[in-house]
């Protein structure tokens, strides 16, 4: 996994222990076992190894994880720049990316 | 016949143009003209217990599922994602709750099927919320493994997939496959770009020389390609195995390696000021190149690029125009 491993300390994703019902959705849909559970509550184990896709936030039942999700891709935010957009890589008819 | 009409039955194996149309997509032909009319689809021979696999209308997409299912008896409910993938079309939001549950509706899956159940694959979750889903049609979503390929084993262990299934990785070959596509990137500029440069090539103290023109062309191309082609094939292929962890400086670390190696063979430059103006422009070009690959990782953040770009961008830039300003200067030497 090391050569996987992004920038450290920058990801913007947050769990609020209080809220969470120990349902474990948000270890089911991380790609990147960011999760894991102690005392029947969410922890986050791993946080540099999110990549912040926002699939745990969008399945969380009681919005207890906050995650300011996109794309991590520089050809999407350079398009979001010469757009003055958020980044996005536009994937509409006739684009190109992913 | 089925209590919502007759449903098309697809084939788990994939014939020549299934083969044919993934090596296209590949290499970028007719990508976005590839796909599946949404709808359900039947595998096998379902019946009103059978369970529900739900994919996006990208052809590549509905072929792995299917060739999945092979000896399966099953439904396949195609969404529409306007021909993208599953992950990006989740993250776009195109594979989203909302149209999750138009399909489910206008479909009529609950007349379909007794059950209320539907597997979709995991990493449609950054765009469907299953609760949501849940709510709004009755049918509880269960996400599959990763990968297609790990269904059968995810439907032995009863629905349920183990942590490998779950994680996504990005191994040589998966990397390899994503090449083709970042090649064409640089479209027509990958031969304006040459041209110019052996055009200016011919500039010399005296004026213009065709001569030098001829003996500059080949070294000319091989430097220039060499630097676009570290950035986007040889950084992606040896990736993790490069140190640092900003795709920008491991894009630099290989271009450098390999001019290096053009500057033992010769190709390079013939003065000093434009071995280094090479360094400069091949490692501007190969960084960003580099740095372009972010977008088909499958672990940068949005919040890490932008940090990597806030200053690997001004630096690809500024190397860039440094070394352009060299090579000219280095005609007149």
């Amino acid at each position: 996994m090391n050569g996987f491993v992004y920038l450290t300390d920058v990801v913007t994703l947050e769990l609020d222990a209080a809220k969470c019902n120990g349902c474990r959705m948000c270890m089911v849909v991380c790609p990147h076992d960011v999760f894991g559970i102690e005392a029947k509550k969410a922890v986050i184990l791993h946080r540099d190894f999110c990549m912040e896709c926002g699939a745990c936030a969008k399945n969380c039942s009681e919005g207890a994880i906050t995650v300011k999700s996109g794309v991590g891709c520089a050809a999407g935010i350079i398009n979001g720049l010469l757009r003055g957009t958020e980044p996005t890589c536009d994937c509409g008819e006739g684009s190109n990316c992913c | 016949m089925t209590q919502i009409g007759a449903i098309p039955h697809v084939a788990t194996r994939w014939d020549f143009y299934d083969r044919w149309g993934a090596v296209k997509v590949r290499w970028y032909l007719g990508r976005f003209k590839y796909r599946v009319t949404p709808g359900i689809y039947a595998v096998g021979n379902p019946g009103r217990d059978s369970l529900v696999f739900v994919t996006g209308n990208y052809k590549l997409s509905f072929d792995h599922l299917r060739r999945a299912l092979k000896g399966i008896d099953g439904w396949i409910l195609v969404i529409e994602t306007k021909g993208i993938n599953v992950w990006c079309a989740a993250g776009k939001g195109t594979f989203g709750t909302k149209e999750v549950v138009r399909r489910i509706r206008i479909h009529h899956l609950d007349q379909l099927v007794d059950h209320r159940k539907i597997i979709l694959p995991q990493l449609s979750a950054a765009g469907v919320a299953a609760h949501d889903v849940k709510k709004m049609t009755g049918f509880t979503v269960i996400y599959g493994p990763v990968l297609a390929e790990d269904i059968r084993a995810f439907l032995n262990a009863g629905l349920k997939a183990t942590d490998d299934m779950r994680k996504i990785t990005f191994p040589f070959v998966e990397r390899l496959k994503l090449i083709p596509v970042d090649l064409f990137y640089g479209k027509y500029y990958l031969l304006i770009v040459p041209m110019v440069f052996i055009i200016l090539s011919g500039l010399n103290r005296s004026g213009y020389s065709l001569d030098l023109v001829f003996e500059n062309a080949g070294r000319t191309a091989v430097n220039l390609f060499s630097g676009y082609l570290a950035g986007c094939v040889l950084t992606p292929a040896i990736l993790p195995w490069i140190p640092f962890r900003r795709f920008s400086a491991k894009g630099l670390v290989t271009v450098w390696l390999v001019a290096i190696l053009l500057l033992f063979a010769g190709t390079l430059g013939r003065t000093l000021v434009e071995n280094i103006s090479w360094f400069l422009m091949m490692g501007g070009l190969s960084s960003f190149m580099a740095m372009n690959f972010t977008g088909s990782s499958t672990f940068t953040s949005l919040s890490g690029v932008q940090k990597e770009m806030k200053t690997a961008l001004p630096v690809q830039i500024a190397m860039a125009a440094l070394g352009i300003i060299g090579w000219i200067i280095a005609r007149f030497l």
